[in-house]
């Protein structure tokens, strides 16, 4: 058997495409934090809680109305990006103008209750959602077994994440935000409505969060605890792709799903370490993130 | 001088009056349950051993010699530093005479010091590492409910009798999972079977499909998860979907509770091996006792390690109702020796010289969804390990207590 650093070649291809895997899951939350940044200029810190919603969302839709996978995936973006729209119109719309500070302090409060009361609720343990029977079962690789439903969610996520690249950068819409965050006075002076767009931006982010969320119930436990242990990383995610850079975001995202999962076959104790230690080398050399443009 | 001797000799004739008050420091006794209240293993141990330690209390009548008892809590986040600046708060300034629970190892091991050079009492309910009770064991210390031998012994043992011979370990990265992993890979050992590989995890890890293609990879027959709550749910989730249990190989949860079956589901958690010390259904006073306990939980059952608590909480009690004191931690853990035990929950037992408390510890199997037959009916009894072979002979545990 060929091997490549002491590993076996078809097991190296496996990780690689378990790392694309959870990068996925990495590019698709950064992305909605990268389009929040960009445009509102918060750090959304109540983005974990958002993804934890659009999990619960669709484990509630399940089991108190009887809506399977597939309604889930199109409602509860709906549903949780609405909460959004209402946090941004009652809540965020009264910083703006303000230090970052507040923004940050705002949103990570919120996180803190969001998890708080569904810890309460639900437990902490974190209630079971199967895979949806047409994607359930597996592909035999050869060099791994590919279950049907991680495929789905790469080409999903790709798909998604390709879509809102086209938007933001090919689109007179996607125009109109560009503008928006350079400069909103001059683009408010034209006839754009601009508080309205910062409203369904951030409900927008929300809902990709919110969506991540519905994708990753099948895989992990629908927990209170699921998006605290991952917004951190990926934050790092977004520092290390420059902040509120999109195409930065998403491709940041699935390369250090890739690198994450060698480091689970070379030196599986660090691989919780692997992304900070990256950002801070980036940071060194680059402060404003591989994509980022320094200001 | 006057002036100051009066209230002085007014308090001291109070204090003789309530003799209790003078032997009891602070004139009370404060009991601090110290475990998990947010995170990964808060269903397990978590406000459930709050309210537990709080009915112990009720049940004893809420006073000893008169002295009324109190029961506070905190939050170690699983992290050792936290715990132990709680705990030497709490000795130091809060007159806590007692800490009860402390699930995660790492955590258990450093307040196992600090209550030693503090000279107070520690009651182990959640913490697993054998290490407590061996080359760690302390002579203010009592482990009560499981522990990592007794898990390897229980669990190990079965599955290495019915053929499960070659073993690839997915270890929690501290002290917990490094206990476990090596308590079993000696019964492993020791019945003939070999170990294929090993792969450390950090704790409260998402994703597990990457340590389990290695697993599969290694072809080993039994892929032992030596980790809990979260991750223990996570890995056998996860195991489902790449198909390993299909492909063949079969999943050994060395520590699985009854929470984590609940968060798995039937479905997903039909047929696993477990062992556990305590389960609500196991006879009338089990029963009886989970039933109060669910009332105040949200309908939620108690673990083992809730069970744990009241049962440590209790005898703890009796022994300063005997001792009439509690302000020498040494003298309360060994009068708590040298009373036998006796609560609705494990029964008669005895605690040990080394501080391992001595009671049957069971082998279940997690019912199909077909056999269950309403809520949180989720064990079969497979086998009842009696209390002298449940846990890990005196000798072999390198307590100096015990020599």
């Amino acid at each position: 058997m060929t091997e490549l650093f002491g590993v076996p070649a078809p097991a190296l291809f496996g990780q690689l495409l378990l790392g694309l895997i959870n990068g996925a899951f990495y590019a698709i939350l950064s992305l909605g934090l990268a389009v929040i940044f960009g445009l509102l200029n918060i750090i959304n810190f109540t983005h974990g809680a958002q993804y934890m919603m659009g999990a619960f969302t669709a484990w509630m839709l399940l089991n108190w109305a009887g809506l399977g996978y597939w309604w889930a995936l199109l409602l509860a973006p709906l549903l949780v990006g609405i909460t959004g729209i209402l946090i941004e119109r009652l809540l965020l719309a009264r910083l703006a103008g303000l230090d970052h500070l507040y923004g940050l302090l705002l949103t990570f409060g919120l996180a803190l209750v969001i998890q708080g009361i569904f810890r309460n609720e639900f437990g902490s343990t974190g209630l079971p959602y199967a895979i949806p029977p047409e994607l359930r079962g597996g592909q035999n690789l050869g060099f791994m077994f590919l279950p049907n439903y991680r495929a789905w969610v790469v080409v999903v996520s790709l798909a998604v994440c390709l879509a809102t690249w086209l938007v933001i950068e090919k689109t007179r819409l996607g125009s109109y935000l560009r503008a928006a965050t350079e400069n909103p006075t001059l683009v408010q002076a034209m006839g754009i409505d601009v508080p309205k767009m910062v409203t369904l931006t951030y409900g927008f982010g929300v809902a990709l969060a919110a969506f991540a969320g519905v994708l990753a119930a099948p895989i992990y436990q629908v927990s209170p605890l699921m998006g605290a242990d991952l917004i951190i990383v990926v934050f790092a995610v977004v520092v290390i792709g420059g902040m509120g850079s999109i195409l930065g975001s998403i491709v940041t995202g699935f390369g250090l799903g890739v690198i994450e999962g060698l480091t689970k076959v070379f030196w599986p104790q660090a691989s919780s370490t692997v992304i900070f230690v990256i950002m801070a080398i980036v940071l060194l050399l680059r402060p404003a993130g591989l994509f980022g443009r320094a200001s | 001088m006057r002036r100051f001797l009066v209230p002085a000799g007014a308090a001291l004739l109070a204090v003789a009056a309530h003799p209790a008050l003078a032997d009891f420091t602070g004139g009370k006794v404060r009991i601090g349950v110290l475990n998990d209240q947010s995170s990964l293993y808060a269903d397990i141990t978590g406000q459930g051993s709050v309210v537990a330690a709080r009915m112990a209390v009720e049940d004893f009548g809420g006073k000893v010699k008169g002295v009324p008892i109190e029961v506070t809590f905190a939050d170690h986040q699983n992290k050792p530093d936290v715990g132990s600046n709680i705990a030497r708060q709490w000795y130091d300034t809060d007159g806590v005479d007692v800490i009860v629970d402390v699930p995660t190892s790492s955590v258990a091991l450093a307040i196992n010091e600090v209550t030693r050079e503090k000279n107070k009492v520690f009651l182990v309910s959640g913490a697993a590492t054998s290490d407590l009770t061996g080359s760690k064991c302390s002579p203010n210390t009592v482990h009560w409910t499981y522990d990592t031998w007794a898990l390897a012994n229980g669990t190990g043992s079965a599955i290495v009798q019915t053929g499960g011979d070659s073993w690839f370990f997915l270890t929690s990265d501290y002290a917990f999972g490094h206990a476990l992993e090596r308590d079993t890979e000696a019964v492993v050992l020791k019945a003939g079977g070999k170990v294929l590989g090993k792969v450390r995890h950090p704790l409260n890890n998402p994703d597990f499909s990457s340590f389990l293609l290695q697993a599969q990879a290694s072809k080993a027959k039994i892929i032992g998860l030596a980790n809990a709550g979260g991750d223990t749910i996570n890995s056998i989730k996860q195991a489902a979907e790449f198909g390993i249990v299909a492909g063949g190989q079969n999943l050994a949860g060395l520590l699985v509770f009854i929470t984590d079956v609940h968060g798995l589901g039937l479905q997903t958690a039909q047929g696993l091996i477990l062992t556990e010390s305590f389960y609500w259904d196991l006879n009338d006073s089990t029963r009886a006792w989970s039933k109060r306990f669910s009332e105040r939980m949200n309908g939620r059952v108690p673990t083992m390690v809730h069970a744990g608590v009241y049962a440590a909480v209790t005898h703890y009690l009796k022994a300063l109702d005997a001792l009439g004191a509690d302000g020498d931690g040494k003298a309360v853990v060994a009068k708590m020796k040298e009373l036998p035990t006796d609560d609705p929950l494990f029964g008669k037992g005895t605690i040990r010289k080394d501080g391992r408390k001595l009671h049957p510890v069971y082998l279940f199997e997690v019912k199909k969804p077909a056999e269950s037959k309403g809520p949180w009916d989720y064990y079969k009894l497979k086998a009842t390990i009696p209390a002298d072979k449940a846990f890990r002979p005196l000798a072999e545990g390198n307590c100096p207590l015990a020599q």
